[in-house]
């Protein structure tokens, strides 16, 4: 009994946490107690938000980075270094461009040592299987995008992997290949033609995790960890157009854009508010496009986030950036998957260029904290002058070098537009002047 | 080919320049190092008192029909270097790329390596050399082609570890994920990724190696005089027996050789690895190789290269794992504090002791007079270098531009240009001392042009590249809003070029300290001809043997080359990558 269990279960995950150096020498958290199990015969999609941890997840899964502390098994046995009976599909393919697409489908089992004539076997029935046929001696950089990530399917079928882990195989490709090769994938899986047991999907696409996945777990960011599951009962081949299929994408638009709970300050300050906060870049011009299209029929300032990310053509992950830092700005709220505009988002849609300026720099004042304190500090020096590594310093305390990176830009972009100060990329100091 | 050049360029990062522009305290402990590694070289060498007249060389006679034996020899010399710098390069940048400790170490050395006068290495090689094989001519051959090793490994080997360095994430992901070993991660990922800028750094290397190969083939060091059979040698004698048609046929011969080699063996490499271009879109204008497509039609031929592939398979497959210190750095804990402390104390101990020796050898021998009358030299070579560059540029920017807009022309005038690159110019010396000579112009003004003319042709070809990829619309833009004149060339044409013009600046600069030790002093049969400067003062010291004074002007060209490269040249590289660099 207890074997059965074990066979059954391919991947077990417990209490797994990981963490990384922030910019001031401390450790930022990036995954929080996460525990995961994965069972012979199903397609488990991870779908959150970019920087929510998942493809680190993804990773500690292959075998690539090691958690910092929780259990992680394969089979049973514990994950150290990329475990057999694991193989991985590229979000950037990551084909070798100087390899065929037969040398390169043949790789993997190079390296395991199996012989010349076993190996030629297998890798042109993975070929075949995926339907690359005619493309063996073709070098990578000669096929289509949706062909190359063909390529990388193929390459980790040919190992006969038990778990397959795909870390946003679609991202990468245009709307039309994506759904071809989704449809490919899913139509082999259910016939039961491709030689792996499960599969393991990170991605930030709703429709496509609802479209492929048997179970979907809701990743929050900061730090992540599971925040819900789903299950998906639907039969295949789903239809998007299904109003269960729909019912499910908007459930999950709602639990994605939910409010996360108020944690307990401490000491140091809150992760993600206060001037710690980590600001992703939207331009100004995308921010006031967005406030006009929200404020005009149909929306008339008010949307539904499925319905507004089709129309727009954005991806869900781009949508909620979007709705954040409106709502950071006060120019608009996000709720149960909608995104309603406020009042000074409506009067900000009214407004002529110079006055929209003012309007933006008066939210930013008030309800961006590091940039209320950038201005103060510019306003106090009798210099008007400061370096941005004053700020820099400080945001790195709270983050990332990376989130600290993107926090500057968006700082000195928004700053520039509202005219709240200047920016000298030369001397990388901001001031209050600006060219006559 | 231009545009290959053009993208040669862009994969080219020029050693180093990515570090940080003060030098730091590993800069000058490996300074001491190499300086102290030479002086014990010398020491040794002088140990050794065995009758270097007993050295038995063939004469080498001035006949043009010996020229194609002499070409050969040369040739062989060259090919030699080649195979000992792709090792040398393979396994140094392999460990330095892989293991910090060795980093710290390895990857300063290498800088201050590069800024040594090769010519310098030579004259305590010869002596090494020699007495490694007493009275035979293999002593003399091995000195001649480490010193061609000298003047091609270095940026080789920069190049390629700036390439395992920058190895893609996903590539490196993928071959873990599928079990690749640490050994056929080197031969399936780090070296293909890394060829495309080890080819181009190769064939630049090769241009340079060309100089030096002729250089150390008749050379003097004390009472020793080497004389190997090439076209060096051929030279020297014709020099000495003022036989100006005989530097005509060594000229003519080695253009022909130049030729021979870049078609018969580097177009077809270069046309080769094109496949490793990293790019993830099919390029237009492939580099393409009459020579590789003759091989690639013949059946019989490549039947034959079947075995050899297996082998390389095999070999590229063979199941090693590195030690666990070079691997898998995600799963390693923090590194040991205990080894990095022994680490950096032995470094310290080593670098205290070679600065030991060095003091107490150099203090017996020079007085602090020596010392200030050395740098005095040296700026009196470092005002020459900085005339020269400016003077080139003025010359050959103008002229790289106005061909670099025309891509008909610059078509054919390119190779022109690498060529000349290639061309070792200390065989037109003679030339110009005959000029000197018969005009009784002074020396100190006109043998200095002869430290630009084999290097200036860095700066053309490399204008030439950065005006051909010049994107056509600004152009069309700056003739829209109708900007002429020098406000053209200010704010359009310069701009766009820069990059590429310091790239080709940094080269000819080096390349002209180097050529100073050979360009200072000239001769024509008895008239000796001698310039005031550092690359004399070397020149006179090696002549006559005197090592402490080598070391010391070796020393002082090698600081001053980092400072000038630290203060000057890479601020402005940075400059133009961050801020000029187009597309």
């Amino acid at each position: 009994m207890l074997e059965r269990t074990d066979q059954a279960t391919l991947l077990d995950l417990r209490s797994v946490c990981r963490s990384f150096p922030k910019g001031s020498g401390e450790e930022l958290s990036v995954l929080e107690k996460v525990d995961l199990t994965i069972n012979s015969g199903e397609i488990v999609g991870l779908l959150g938000r970019s920087g929510s941890g998942k493809s680190t997840l993804l990773r500690i899964i292959a075998g690539l980075i090691a958690p910092s502390s929780g259990d992680a098994r394969c089979r049973g046995e514990p994950i150290e270094g990329p475990p057999n009976g694991i193989a991985m599909v590229f979000q950037s393919f990551a084909l070798f461009p100087w390899l065929t697409v037969l040398q390169n489908v043949e790789l993997g089992l190079e390296a395991l040592g199996i012989d010349s004539a076993e190996r030629r076997k297998r890798a042109l029935a993975a070929i075949d299987l995926i339907g690359l046929d005619g493309f063996e001696s073709a070098f990578p950089k000669e096929l289509s995008g949706g062909m190359r990530q063909r390529v990388g399917f193929a390459r980790a079928l040919v190992v006969h992997p038990d778990l397959l882990l795909m870390d946003e195989p679609f991202s990468a490709l245009d709307v039309l290949t994506a759904e071809t090769l989704r449809t490919d994938v899913i139509d082999l899986w259910i016939e039961g033609r491709l030689p792996i047991k499960s599969v393991l999907m990170v991605t930030h696409n709703i429709e496509e995790a609802v479209l492929m996945c048997d179970r979907i777990l809701v990743f929050s960011s900061n730090p992540g960890r599971v925040a819900a599951e789903f299950k998906v009962d639907l039969p295949h081949p789903r239809n998007r157009l299904d109003p269960a299929f729909r019912q499910l994408v908007d459930n999950l638009y709602a639990r994605m854009t939910q409010r996360p709970e108020t944690k307990t300050p401490s000491l140091e300050g809150i992760q993600g508010t206060g001037v710690g906060m980590v600001l992703n870049h939207v331009s100004s011009n995308v921010l006031s496009g967005m406030i006009e299209t929200l404020a005009a029929p149909p929306y008339n300032g008010h949307a539904d986030l499925p319905v507004l990310a089709g129309n727009l053509q954005l991806e869900a992950d781009e949508i909620f950036h979007l709705g954040e830092s409106l709502q950071l700005l006060r120019f608009a709220q996000l709720s149960e998957g909608d995104l309603v505009l406020t009042e000074s988002g409506k009067r900000f849609a009214n407004l002529e260029t110079d006055a929209r300026k003012r309007l933006f720099a008066d939210h930013l004042v008030n309800y961006v904290p590091v940039m209320g304190l950038i201005k103060r500090v510019l306003d106090e020096r009798p210099s008007h002058t400061a370096p941005a590594a004053r700020f820099r310093n400080e945001l790195e305390d709270y983050m990332s070098e990376e989130g600290a990176d993107e926090t500057m830009k968006t700082i000195v972009s928004w700053g520039r537009y509202a005219e709240l100060f200047a920016y000298d990329e030369q001397s990388e100091t901001f001031s209050l002047e600006n060219p006559h | 080919m231009v545009k290959t050049v053009a993208m040669a360029l862009q994969d080219l990062r020029v050693p180093a320049l990515g570090q940080a522009l003060r030098p730091n305290v590993w800069d000058i402990v490996a300074l001491v190092l190499v300086i102290g590694a030479l002086v014990l070289i010398v020491y040794g060498g002088e140990q050794t008192t065995l009758p270097l007249s007993a050295l038995d060389v063939a004469p080498v006679s001035l006949d043009p029909a010996n020229l194609p034996v002499y070409a050969l020899r040369t040739t062989m010399r060259m090919l030699l270097a080649i195979v000992c710098s792709i090792i040398f390069t393979f396994s140094y940048a392999a460990l330095a790329a892989k293991s910090r400790r060795a980093e710290i170490v390895l990857i300063p050395l290498l800088d201050i390596l590069q800024s040594v006068p090769i010519l310098g290495f030579l004259t305590f090689t010869v002596v090494f050399f020699l007495n490694l094989f007493p009275g035979q001519v293999m002593g003399a051959e091995l000195a001649c082609v480490f010193a061609i090793f000298t003047s091609q490994a270095w940026n080789m080997t920069f190049s390629m570890y700036q390439s395992i360095r920058n190895v893609p994430k996903d590539l490196e992901e993928a071959s873990q994920s599928f079990h690749l070993s640490g050994w056929q991660r080197f031969w399936r990922l780090d070296v293909p990724f890394a060829m495309p800028g080890l080819i181009w750094n190769t064939m630049m290397s090769m241009s340079g190696g060309w100089f030096f190969v002729v250089a150390s083939e008749a050379i003097t060091v004390g009472n020793t005089t080497v004389t190997l059979p090439g076209i060096g040698s051929y030279v020297a004698l014709a020099i000495e027996k003022q036989n100006l048609a005989a530097i005509g046929y060594a000229m003519l011969t080695m253009l022909l050789v130049i030729i021979a080699y870049d078609q018969l063996l580097f177009r077809p490499i270069v046309a080769w690895a094109d496949k490793f271009r990293f790019e993830q879109t099919a390029s237009s204008d492939a580099p393409t190789s009459w020579m590789l497509d003759l091989f690639r039609r013949t059946r019989a031929l490549r039947a034959l290269t079947y075995p050899f592939a297996g082998l390389n398979r095999a070999f590229s497959n063979l199941h090693i794992e590195w030690p666990q210190s070079l691997q898998f750095p995600a799963r390693r804990g923090p590194p040991s504090r205990v080894i990095d402390t022994i680490w950096f104390l032995l470094i310290g101990v080593s670098t205290g002791y070679a600065g030991f020796r060095a003091y107490r050898y150099l203090s017996v021998h020079l007085a602090p007079a020596d010392v200030y009358s050395v740098i005095g030299d040296g700026f009196i070579t470092l005002a020459r270098v900085i005339v020269l560059i400016a003077l080139a540029t003025l010359i050959w920017v103008p002229v790289g531009v106005w061909i670099g807009l025309r891509p008909k022309l610059a078509e054919r005038v390119q190779p022109l240009a690498q060529f000349l690159a290639a061309f070792p110019a200390n065989l037109a010396f003679p030339v110009f001392v005959v000029i000197i000579v018969r005009y009784g112009l002074s020396p100190n003004i006109w043998l200095s042009p002869l430290m630009i003319l084999g290097t200036q042709w860095y700066i053309l070809f490399n204008v030439i590249a950065g005006a051909s990829a010049f994107p056509t619309d600004l152009r069309e833009a700056a003739s829209s809003f109708h900007l002429r004149g020098w406000r053209w060339w200010i704010k359009v044409v310069l701009p766009g070029i820069f990059p590429y013009y310091i790239t080709g600046a940094i080269t000819a600069s080096g390349g002209s300290w180097n050529a100073s030790i050979v360009a200072e002093v000239a001769s024509w049969g008895d008239t000796h001809l001698s310039a005031e400067g550092l690359g004399a003062y070397i020149a006179r010291a090696t002549e006559t043997g005197d090592f402490p004074r080598v070391v010391l002007g070796i020393a002082v060209m090698c600081i001053l080359v980092t400072i000038f490269n630290r203060l000057l040249w890479r601020p402005l590289y940075a400059f133009g990558e961050r801020r000029l660099r187009l597309g």
